[in-house]
């Protein structure tokens, strides 16, 4: 007979996973984290490669010549732009048409829920300026987008001023295939948004645009460029985009090969790459490079204009320039020509971006890890889910030795009640966390000394305090629950929590993974039994909030910034706010995620440690 | 007395020598009209196939380009050529160099020039069209300068180039031809009587794959690679952005430019072209069912469309069975006058 339908053979499987679940869950909750951890050692990583036929290889010769020149148009926009406190809509229009490209302007107003403090905006209004460089031959069907941001003071104007020279060079050519679109947008990813609606002719997130007046046909790929001084010494990509989405890997190894190619330094989260992967630090050096990607994938905001574009199919990255204390430098018309290469080589592609990998991880520039590899970390961490959950399942079905047969009827309805009850009021809780804290600003700031989004913050924290203090009365009083009713909700709970975090992991990877590592152990061995302070103490460390403040510290501890617990404290506040603001702004699914269903989870594991 | 005898020994010399010359050249008219039918074929025709589209395969357009204009340039007129060409390069968006073809970087040679007659192009360059072409099995409608009207005095040269595997070529990303579908329409082509005789040259990764399953008698192949082995690309070109043309039709195109139609050039000097340290792959070349020797075949009875035409003062008699350069005997019954053709 078959393994499982042979009542011996079952029993003997069933003991065995009663016997040894514990140390099982162990087991695969240490794999789990060791083979996250040895994804970013070389050997176990594949070296990047151009995937996209059409793109082929880095032949091209590059001539662009204007770099000098492109500076001192930035220094014209900068000189304009203080004289216009805010964006020079006109030069900009002016200066484009005057390079031969036909230029659209776009306004667009926005008032935030409440006002940002890091940006120091509430009511925000402005207006995009771009133009369009047509394809000399080819009918208006595909498009390339090249932006740079207009950033108040003294940001960003090299940006602005090696967009237009590019549009100079790129008019006086006869190849290109698609259209370049060479778009300048104020208030970086308000300004990008509004753009990027109006192209496509959705709105999601309620803001006042005027239409564009013109377009380009399909955009096939886009680069964001961040530049703030004359002279560089590496370039810096950023891949991560709204909700942790990356664009195709193609497009980093197309930058990559470029630098290959032209001689600049380039990296990736801020970090050099190195050669001495055998050696500790070394190692440590491309884990700290992935953890800053995966953090960075976690938080589900976009990290450069380009994030915005990654929603509606579009290929982007941000290369930022970064001047730091080095011997070599590159100039602008180095900058210039790499940028100009790339172009060219997109210029060739027949299709979108769709060879190589949308899934990835980058321990450096120059080597990956595919979803192939790096899922079965969190596939280790949701089995120990599983096996609590067939153990659970195996408690309730054997009945319990001391009850002579109970009959069924009795022993069900009960029990639904006594899970529905606590699911309904978590999730209550968790609705009252996501629309309190925006709702209630006003009566706050009446009542308590503070700025509003202080008042937005603190609600938060309150609320989620709050609910700490439930679940001590959600069944008392109703009904006298029978006796193992807390395992039945474990299992809804646990069931519930392996379903959650494994579409979540799905989408973004890392997210998925971090709050995998600090929930699991908490579904895993919460009981009523256990000993109640110090499992509170525990449970509420390894809650979602608390997460999010370690990782707050070591974001600033990866990024060679190390902060004071108060300075870390104020950034931990700031990011909440920022999370709220983008879910707001843009659409971010982190805020709603971790309001609406990680945090009623968390909930239910709060109840079961505290049943009665 | 000296002067006299001296005077008679030179005329002596002289016409010792005039009758050497004489017997001399008169054995040459003889060998000449033995020459004349040694290769048995009166036209000439050309069937060049590009199967790739596409700006990345610009190599493969400028391959079979090359190929055209050596073979219009040896005397193969384009109503005797088929060329089959996606024909999207010249005019493709991403040229900087509109209405033109490379074939050499730094721009030298513009083989898409003003007299191109491209037959089959864009879409219609399928494995049907090409079978078609072939065998001959067309629609009343099709033009003339569509149809391969040979016959069985004509030498085809056929060249295919594109990308390949072991046992197929790919055409236009849509479809492939196997070598058995390719053996086969030779075999068709050979019962009805299509060619005297047929080159066959393939310049694809894995090329000799595609002659392997030939049968038909009179084929001669050459590829350009080994099965397992991939034919390089020559060489980029920076200013335009991709490789010009493929290795072993470069050496072959730098080549037949020395050829020229009175050339004597035979096929074994064919079979040298782009030896293993300029092509990095092995060409290869099958001569089993070819009827002749190699050695005896011109690389113009391919090639070139050559009248042959020689002026003699001499009769020759055309009753007696002429003897042919490599020995065998041919009927002179049997010859039909060049130029015309069925």
């Amino acid at each position: 007979m078959g393994l499982l339908s042979d009542p011996n053979r079952r029993r003997a499987l069933i003991s065995l996973l009663t016997r040894l679940n514990a140390p099982i869950c162990v087991v695969c909750y240490m794999a789990g984290v060791a083979w996250f951890m040895g994804l970013a050692f070389e050997p176990f990583t594949l070296r990047t490669y151009m995937s996209e036929n059409a793109m082929g290889s880095t032949m091209v010769e590059e001539r662009f010549p204007a770099g000098e020149r492109a500076l001192g148009t930035g220094r014209e926009f900068s000189a304009h732009k203080k004289k216009a406190g805010g964006m020079p809509v006109d030069w900009l229009v002016k200066t484009m048409q005057s390079r031969g490209l036909e230029v659209f302007t776009q306004r667009f107003s926005r008032r935030l829920p409440f006002p940002d403090e890091d940006k120091e905006r509430y009511m925000v209004k402005g207006t995009n300026v771009y133009g369009i460089l047509r394809a000399p031959r080819a009918p208006r069907t595909e498009a390339l987008v090249l932006s740079a941001p207009c950033s108040p003071g003294d940001d960003n104007n090299q940006a602005v001023g090696v967009l237009l020279g590019l549009a100079q060079y790129f008019r006086n050519q006869v190849f290109w295939a698609k259209d370049i679109i060479f778009l300048v947008n104020e208030h970086d990813l308000i300004g990008m948004q509004a753009w990027l609606e109006g192209y496509h002719h959705t709105n999601t997130t309620g803001m006042d645009w005027s239409p564009l007046q013109g377009r380009g046909g399909s955009i096939q790929a886009a680069l964001s460029l961040e530049l703030s001084s004359d002279v560089v010494t590496s370039l810096d990509l950023v891949l991560e985009g709204l909700n942790g989405q990356l664009p195709n890997l193609d497009l980093a190894n197309l930058f990559y090969a470029f630098c290959q190619k032209i001689g600049v330094l380039c990296t990736t989260q801020g970090k050099l790459q190195r050669n001495d992967w055998d050696s500790v630090s070394g190692y440590s050096h491309a884990v700290q490079t992935m953890m800053l990607m995966v953090m960075k994938q976690a938080s589900g905001r976009p990290w450069g204009d380009h994030g915005l574009f990654l929603r509606y199919h579009i290929e982007a990255a941000t290369i930022k320039g970064i001047n730091s204390f080095r011997q070599y430098k590159t100039d602008a018309t180095t900058i210039g020509r790499l940028l100009e290469g790339m172009y060219r080589k997109l210029n060739n592609l027949l299709e979108r971006l769709h060879q190589s990998y949308f899934f990835y991880l980058m321990p450096s520039l120059s080597h990956f890890v595919s979803i192939g590899y790096y899922m079965p970390a969190f596939g280790l961490l949701a089995l120990i889910l599983l096996l609590r959950a067939l153990d659970l399942w195996i408690q309730l079905a054997t009945p319990p030795t001391f009850n002579l047969n109970p009959p069924p009827s009795q022993m069900s309805s009960p029990g639904v009640l006594s899970v529905l009850t606590p699911l309904v009021i978590s999730h209550l809780t968790g609705v009252a966390l996501y629309t309190l804290p925006i709702h209630f600003q006003e009566i706050a700031v009446e009542h308590f000394p503070v700025s509003e989004t202080e008042a937005v913050v603190l609600t938060a924290i309150a609320v989620y305090t709050a609910g700490l203090a439930l679940p001590h009365n959600t069944h008392r009083g109703l009904f006298v629950p029978p006796f193992n009713g807390w395992k039945v909700l474990k299992l809804v709970a646990v069931l519930y929590l392996a379903v959650l975090l494994g579409c979540t992991a799905l989408i973004n990877f890392s997210l998925g993974f971090i709050l995998a590592l600090t929930l699991v152990p908490v579904a895993a061995f919460v009981t009523p039994d256990v000993p109640k302070a110090l499992s509170a103490f525990i449970m509420v460390i390894l809650s979602p909030a608390c997460t999010l403040l370690f990782s707050v510290f070591l974001f600033q501890e990866l990024q060679e910034m190390p902060v004071s617990f108060l300075d870390g404290w104020m950034l931990y506040l700031s990011v909440i706010s920022q999370g709220i603001l983008d879910h707001a702004l843009y659409g971010s699914l982190v805020y709603p995620l971790v309001a609406l269903l990680v945090y009623p989870c968390w909930l239910l594991f709060w109840n079961i440690l505290f049943w009665k | 007395f000296l002067g006299e005898q001296c005077c008679t020994m030179k005329i002596l010399t002289l016409l010792s020598l005039l009758a050497t010359h004489l017997s001399a050249s008169s054995v040459n008219i003889e060998e000449n009209a033995g020459q004349f039918f040694s290769s048995g074929h009166t036209n000439n025709w050309a069937v060049l196939v590009c199967t790739s589209r596409f700006w990345f395969n610009y190599r493969h357009v400028a391959n079979t380009l090359s190929v055209y204009r050596s073979v219009k340039r040896l005397g193969i007129p384009d109503s005797h050529i088929v060329l089959m060409l996606a024909d999207d390069m010249a005019c493709n968006h991403r040229n900087p160099k509109p209405a033109t073809v490379f074939s050499h970087k730094n721009m030298e040679l513009n083989v898409y020039g003003d007299d191109v007659e491209v037959d089959y192009r864009g879409y219609e360059v399928t494995v049907e069209n090409f079978l078609r072409v072939l065998t001959g099995r067309l629609p009343p409608s099709t033009p003339r300068s569509k149809r391969l009207l040979s016959d069985d005095r004509s030498n085809i040269l056929i060249y295919l180039t594109g990308h390949g595997g072991n046992g197929f070529l790919k055409f236009q990303d849509s479809e492939e031809i196997s070598n058995v579908e390719l053996a086969d329409a030779f075999e068709q082509m050979w019962q009805k009587r299509r060619y005297n005789e047929l080159l066959f040259i393939i310049d694809t990764c894995q090329g000799a794959s595609m002659y392997e399953r030939f049968y038909s008698p009179n084929l001669m192949a050459l590829a350009s690679s080994q099965v397992g082995e991939d034919s390089l690309s020559h060489q980029p070109d920076l200013a335009i952005g991709v490789h010009l043309m493929d290795r072993y039709t470069f050496y072959l195109l730098e080549f037949l430019e020395d050829i020229h139609p009175s050339s004597k050039a035979n096929m074994n000097d064919l079979f040298k072209v782009c030896p293993k340290s300029q092509c990095v792959s092995t060409p290869g070349h099958r001569t089993d069912l070819f009827l002749r020797d190699p050695g005896s075949a011109l690389i113009t009875d391919f090639f070139g469309s050559v009248r042959k035409v020689e002026i003699t003062m001499e009769t020759i008699n055309l009753t007696e069975p002429i003897q042919q350069v490599d020995g065998s005997v041919s009927d002179g019954s049997s010859v039909v006058p060049p130029g015309v053709h069925r």
